[in-house]
């Protein structure tokens, strides 16, 4: 919702929607008038007070714009939303102002962006949709250069068919009220686990969709990205747990757990995106001319195993600096799966043996 | 005290849209400004005329009489000032509500409501509570991100501190934005390096403190026909062309086994048991190293051969202490 601000600026541009939308409806009730614009029936009512003094040069009242304003305050001068409100002699206002570039540019992105992932059917709608916005946009005052169509491209990495049929189907369960089985891979754990869960609702985040749900396995809310869920069932049991909103994940889906430890790991040049993927506490250059362009990073690590998995991702590119003891596990897991490669020992079983 | 600068405001905006010729200055001043001394009234009207236009209103300029160019008169052209008809069907206006939907960012989820509302106010009616399961969302949370999209409207040059991957330091670079483009989960700015005389790509989230804008809008043209998709191709990590076939221990590397093109299950693994499925990729990713490493313990490569070289050397790097020093 725009902040109603309550300067003279956005006062006007407000007024600049409400005249024709008032134009074009006749009467609209006070509280559907100030809902469709984005403001409480109080500012708006204070809007339309301004248009009173507004008309044609020359001040005579017959030029002014006519308000139909009686019915709109009660006896102590509250706004009465189920009140009708109308407007006349404003014909010279009766069109909105034209989109501005950020305006037709977000919503044409918006649009391919939504044409990307839609069916046959939707994605001809959403044609015919970006044929008007384009042409309309394009009417313009020539100097306004805009957006041409090859400029942005936002294009969301196509979704598989069977995700997207698996959101409908937990979506469905969300609405009704029931359960779900699923198999759910855990990355920290490298395992398939076994689940029941009440669903919440499906939540998105950094081009991924989630499903919000309290898990019974682990007692706790917690979110499912869609893209790891082996398997699911839609159970006909309803939830058990407390109903609950799904979450708002506007500040992260990196909800900070109570039991985490924070880890220091020294990254090389070739580890350091890691300060761009995670949130991290604290990053510190390494004063070492042996270790030139090293960092230092804190991050809050809630699974030790999950952190091995990184840095053995990274390998040999990144190294943990505190807590010393949790360093032997990268060293233990190297060593595991070199024994995989060639025996127990490192002894090749008739591969020649890479040297480093 | 709002009340009437609004008032002053609109009476102005209306005075300038209903004439069909320039409006005097001296006249503009006359019907609106009756009260003010000259030098308030210039101060007044100049700042007025910027809120207008700042608005989106052209408003317009010109001499009023071509010979004596003494007093300047303004005008907004009605076509100019006003949306043009914009007939939507009710399942075009379902699409138009879905789309307020997209941007997961602030700014921009805000001109998609501002336009829905222009729309509305011409006669549309548009349902934003429509039911719709496979969204796509649209964020921007590089703070750098409404900076170049509105440089790149108004063509304007931007100038930002910028740290390569991997380095240290940053340098100041000064690019004429031509175009945005997302990929993997990431901004990408593409335009005209100053410095550099060449077409540049820039990571958004690599630009470092506050990237500002520098000199007059429409300052250069973008060129002709560009499309930045085709970077967002050369951004796209190339496929390995040979097959890729690992050994993977049953029910591990959920990832892996999506991405194969064939699975061979139960063969005799490395461990000498039979708890392992052979895949194969026909395409992998250039980052499948990385891949196979997070997954060390449950993946083996068979080949190619320099998958596999480069799979164990990272390992035998990690215990040589090729890497940082850390906690050696």
């Amino acid at each position: 919702m725009t902040p109603a601000g309550s300067g003279a600026k956005d006062q006007v541009a407000r007024l600049l929607t409400l005249v024709p939308y008032l134009h074009s409806r006749g009467s609209v009730r006070l509280a559907e008038a100030a809902e469709a614009l984005g403001v409480t029936p109080e500012v708006l009512l204070r809007d339309l007070k301004v248009l009173f003094m507004c008309g044609l040069p020359g001040g005579y009242p017959d030029e002014l714009i006519d308000v139909d304003l009686d019915a709109l305050v009660d006896e102590r001068g509250r706004a009465q939303g189920d009140a009708v409100v109308s407007v006349s002699n404003a014909d010279y206002l009766a069109r909105p102002l034209r989109l501005d570039a950020v305006e037709a540019s977000a919503m044409i992105v918006a649009l391919r962006a939504l044409r990307a992932g839609a069916a046959p059917e939707t994605a001809e709608i959403v044609d015919r949709v970006l044929a008007k916005l384009e042409r309309a946009a394009a009417a313009g005052p020539t100097g306004a250069p805009g957006l041409a169509p090859g400029l942005v491209d936002a294009t969301p990495e196509p979704t598989p068919a069977s995700t997207r049929a698996l959101e409908r189907r937990l979506a469905e369960a969300c609405r009704r009220g029931v359960q779900v089985e699923m198999d759910y891979y855990v990355p920290a754990r490298d395992e398939v686990s076994h689940r029941t869960v009440d669903p919440r609702g499906m939540v998105h985040r950094d081009g991924h969709t989630y499903l919000d749900a309290w898990c019974h396995s682990a007692e706790a809310p917690r979110l499912f990205r869609l893209d790891r869920i082996a398997s699911a069932t839609v159970l006909d049991t309803p939830v058990t747990s407390e109903p609950a909103a799904p979450r708002d994940l506007a500040d992260g889906i990196f909800a900070r757990a109570d039991d985490v430890t924070r880890v220091t790991l020294r990254l090389a040049p070739a580890a350091r995106w890691v300060t761009e993927y995670y949130p991290v506490e604290d990053v510190r250059p390494v004063d070492d001319p042996a270790e030139p362009g090293s960092v230092d990073v804190d991050l809050l690590v809630a699974d030790r195993r999950w952190l091995t998995k990184l840095l053995l991702r990274l390998a040999p590119h990144a190294a943990v600096v505190h807590p010393v003891a949790w360093g032997a596990d990268l060293t233990a897991a190297a060593q595991e799966t070199l024994g995989l490669y060639f025996g127990v020992g490192g002894v090749d079983s008739g591969r020649p043996i890479p040297t480093t | 005290m709002t009340a009437a600068k609004s008032e002053r405001l609109l009476n102005l905006l209306i005075m300038l849209l209903v004439s069909t010729r320039l409006v005097p200055k001296s006249r503009i001043r006359e019907i609106l400004y009756a009260d003010a001394s000259d030098e308030a009234f210039e101060k007044m009207f100049d700042r007025d005329k910027e809120e207008l236009r700042s608005l989106g209103v052209p408003v317009e300029v010109g001499q009023i009489d071509a010979y004596f160019d003494d007093e300047p008169g303004y005008r907004v052209k009605p076509d100019e000032f006003a949306l043009p008809e914009v007939d939507l069907t009710a399942d075009e206006a379902a699409v138009v509500g879905l789309a307020t939907r997209v941007w997961d960012h602030q700014r921009m989820a805000r001109a998609t409501t501002e336009a829905v509302r222009k729309l509305t106010a011409a006669g549309a009616d548009i349902d934003l509570g429509a039911l719709d399961i496979a969204q796509p969302r649209l964020p921007a949370d590089e703070p750098a991100f409404d900076v170049f999209f509105e440089a790149i409207l108004e063509r304007s040059a931007v100038e930002f501190d910028y740290r390569r991957s991997g380095s240290d330091s940053t340098t100041r670079r000064r690019l004429q934005p031509w175009g945005v483009t997302r990929y993997s989960g990431r901004w990408y700015v593409v335009g005209h390096d100053l410095d550099r005389d060449a077409e540049r790509v820039f990571r958004l989230s690599r630009v470092q403190g506050e990237a500002v804008k520098v000199g007059p809008p429409g300052a250069y043209a973008i060129p002709e026909g560009t499309d930045v998709s085709a970077v967002t191709r050369r951004l796209a990590p190339a496929l390995s062309t040979e097959p890729v076939v690992l050994l993977v221990r049953t029910g591990a590397a959920l990832p892996l086994r999506r991405a194969a093109d064939r699975t061979e299950p139960g063969v005799p693994g490395p461990d000498g048991t039979e708890g392992w499925d052979r895949l194969t990729l026909l395409r992998a990713s250039v980052g499948i190293a990385d891949e196979v490493l997070g997954l060390s313990g449950a993946v083996v490569v068979e080949s190619p051969e320099r998958l596999r070289d480069e799979v164990v050397g990272r390992l035998r790097g990690v215990l040589a202490g090729e890497g940082p020093v850390g906690d050696r």
